[in-house]
Formats: C-alpha cells, structure tokens, sequence
C-alpha cells in the first residue's frame, strides 16, 4: 500500500529535480573534458571560433550559423525548411541549456551533421561558456 | 500574376464553402511528445496527410530523414509512431506516397494543381513542405482557403 503511494511520488521528484543552468552544463562538460585534459577550463573565446568555423561537411549546413545565424543572440531559420529558430544565448531566450536531455540530443544531430562527428565534451563546454558570454538583443 | 489573382479571387468564392472541405483537421488528442519532437525542423505536419504504413516506414528510418538527422530515444519514438498511426489518413493511396513526402501524394499535387511552378520556386517558400509560407494558419492546423497567400518575389 505504502509503496504504490511512495513509487509516483518519488518519481515526481526525480523529474522536478532535472532542471539545469547553462552553468551547471559548463561544469558539467568542462569535468568530463579535464578527465583527458588535465587543467581543462571552458574558453569562450574557443567556443566563439567553433560556432563560427565553416566545417563544409555538407553543401547546405557548413556551419552552426547556417541554422542559428552568426548572432546567437538573434532569431535563426532552418536552411531547408526556413521555419524560425529561437535564439541559442540563454540571455535571449531562457528555454536554453536547461534540459541536459535536450542540449545532449540537439549537440548529438548538429554535430553529427555539421561537423561530421559527435562534439567532443571539451567543445560542448566551451560552446556553452561562449553562449552564456553572449548578452541578449 | 493574373493567374495569382484568379487563384485569390477564386478562393475567397470559395471560403463559404470551407466547411465542407475534407482538408486535414488536427486530431483532437495532441501528443505533446509530437509537437516538441516532430514540430522543431518544421510544423507539424497533420498525421492524417500520409497513411499508417508511410508512417510507420519513416519513423523506421529518422536517422537518414529526407537528409536530416532527426533520430530519437527509442521510447519517444515508439510513442510517436502509436500517435501517428491512431491518426493516420483513413482514406487509402490518396495519402500515400513512395518518397513519404506528404507533398508528393495524389491528394497534395490534385490540391495544389493551380499554384505556379513559379510560386514554389520563390525563395519565400524554398520547399512545398513549407506550408506556412503559403498557409498563415499553418502552424495551428488551419489550411482553410480564405487565409492563403502566394508570396511572390517581384525582381
Ligand atoms: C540545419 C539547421 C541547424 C544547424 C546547421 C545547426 N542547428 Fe542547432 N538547432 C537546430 C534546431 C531546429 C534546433 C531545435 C529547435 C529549437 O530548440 O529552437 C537546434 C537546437 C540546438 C541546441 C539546443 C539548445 C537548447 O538547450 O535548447 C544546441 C545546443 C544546438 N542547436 C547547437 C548547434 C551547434 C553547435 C551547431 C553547429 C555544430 C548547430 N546547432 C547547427 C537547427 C540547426
Ligand atoms: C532534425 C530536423 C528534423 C526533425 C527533428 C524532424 N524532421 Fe521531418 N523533415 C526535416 C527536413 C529537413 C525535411 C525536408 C523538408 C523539405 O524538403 O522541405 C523533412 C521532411 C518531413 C516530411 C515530408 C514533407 C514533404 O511532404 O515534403 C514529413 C512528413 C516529416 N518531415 C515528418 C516528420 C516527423 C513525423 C518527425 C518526428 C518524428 C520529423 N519530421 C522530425 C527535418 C526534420
Ligand atoms: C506556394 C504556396 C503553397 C504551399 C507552399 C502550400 N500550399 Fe496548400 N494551397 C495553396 C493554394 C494556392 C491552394 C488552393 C486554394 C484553392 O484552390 O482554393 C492550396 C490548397 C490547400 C488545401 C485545401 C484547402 C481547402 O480549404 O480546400 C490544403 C488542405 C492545403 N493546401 C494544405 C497544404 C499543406 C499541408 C502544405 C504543406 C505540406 C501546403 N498546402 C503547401 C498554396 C500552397
């Protein structure tokens, strides 16, 4: 009896908890990275010249700015279907980096598809110290 | 130009009659894992535009998705894919089409019979798929008549 009460509750609470900050994420990353790279420390400065860096994988996605334009702080537009993307910079839009599911899914096809392979922790950290550094519009 | 023109006049005529069109609703029960999963690329398209089987066939293969990587956890996926196939087109090969694209099924090209080739070439509209260029209430489900607009780009 207890336990059927306890068991949805307890899930409740799991789900509630599940929320993170755009910094929780760069800590988050930045350890993953220093595991490797000893010393590690997220850079936006890094982060700004893989946002901007022409990959040319493919024809019409060579870069994160063909989606999210090259002011992250600004509305983006799908470049096959041309539907409006909201900005990236959590300053702009708070939705951002706050669901590590959701960032995780999103890093996992973009890269795949710009870059040509999964974005190493290291590039994700720094991504996100770079968009967080970014003010709004 | 004149062609545009007979097209609106044509279906503001038409407007009345709206509620008798057998254009997509909606369903009524709206999966909110669809709408976030199946909404972010492009709107959602209505479930009942493409049968069960074209369906199923491409929630099979999101990983190579019309060039797109759109792949899914495997739960989402199959909750998605039970939505889709509740709501299918009941109404056979008219909503069926080899390529999964809605846009290429007898229905779409019989619908869209009188627009242009020049109006899907603008680069307003870039793709048939993107119905909101066209269709201001597309992204309610909302593809009656009286709210279309062809943009056409004078150069
Ligand atoms: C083909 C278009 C396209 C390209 C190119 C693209 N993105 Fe995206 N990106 C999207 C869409 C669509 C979304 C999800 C819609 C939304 O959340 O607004 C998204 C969401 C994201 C998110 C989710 C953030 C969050 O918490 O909501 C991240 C992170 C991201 N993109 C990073 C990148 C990076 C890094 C690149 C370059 C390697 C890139 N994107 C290139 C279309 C694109
Ligand atoms: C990562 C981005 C992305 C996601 C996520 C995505 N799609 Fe797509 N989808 C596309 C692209 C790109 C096209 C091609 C659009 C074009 O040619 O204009 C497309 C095309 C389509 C078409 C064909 C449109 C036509 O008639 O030409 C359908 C139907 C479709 N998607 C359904 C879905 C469903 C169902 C889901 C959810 C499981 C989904 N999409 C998720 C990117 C995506
Ligand atoms: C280039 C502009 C354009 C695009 C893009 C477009 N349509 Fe249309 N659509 C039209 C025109 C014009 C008509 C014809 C109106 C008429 O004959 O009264 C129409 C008719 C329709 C109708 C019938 C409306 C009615 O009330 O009888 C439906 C439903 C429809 N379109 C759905 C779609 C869907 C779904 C998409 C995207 C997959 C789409 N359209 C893309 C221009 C467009």
């Amino acid at each position: 009896m207890f336990r059927l009460i306890a068991l949805p509750l307890g899930i409740g609470i799991a789900l509630a908890a599940h929320a993170e900050t755009p910094t929780d994420l760069v800590a988050r990353y930045a350890q993953q990275a220093a595991s490797s790279q000893p010393g590690f420390s997220a850079s936006a400065e890094r982060g700004r010249s893989f946002f901007v860096r022409k990959w040319n994988v493919t024809d019409k996605m060579p870069d994160c700015a063909s989606c999210h334009t090259e002011r992250p702080d600004r509305a983006g537009s799908h470049v096959i279907t041309a539907k409006p993307i909201k900005p990236l910079a959590p300053a702009a839009n708070p939705e951002r980096f706050s669901k590590l599911a959701k960032v995780e899914k999103w890093f996992r096809r973009n890269c795949t598809e710009v870059v040509g392979r999964e974005c190493s922790a290291a590039e994700k950290a720094d991504l996100i110290e770079f968009l967080v550094a970014t003010g709004g519009a | 130009m004149m062609k545009v023109k007979a097209i609106l006049i044509c279906s503001a005529l038409l407007a009345s009659g709206s509620l008798l069109a057998d254009g997509p609703r909606m369903p009524r029960e709206i999966d909110k894992t669809w709408i976030e999963e199946c909404g972010s690329c492009h709107l959602a398209y209505p479930p009942s535009l493409l049968t069960a089987d074209n369906w199923r066939r491409m929630m099979g293969g999101l990983d190579r998705h019309f060039g797109s990587n759109a792949s899914l956890d495997a739960a989402s996926a199959a909750k998605i894919t039970a939505f889709l196939e509740r709501n299918a087109s009941t109404r056979g090969q008219r909503n069926a089409s080899s390529t999964l694209r809605i846009t290429d099924t007898p229905w779409f090209v019989r619908e869209h019979d009188e627009v242009s080739p020049a109006a899907w070439r603008d680069p307003n509209v870039k793709s048939a798929a993107n119905c909101a260029a066209c269709h201001r209430g597309a992204d309610r489900g909302d593809y009656d008549d009286d709210d279309i607009v062809i943009p056409v780009t004078r150069r």
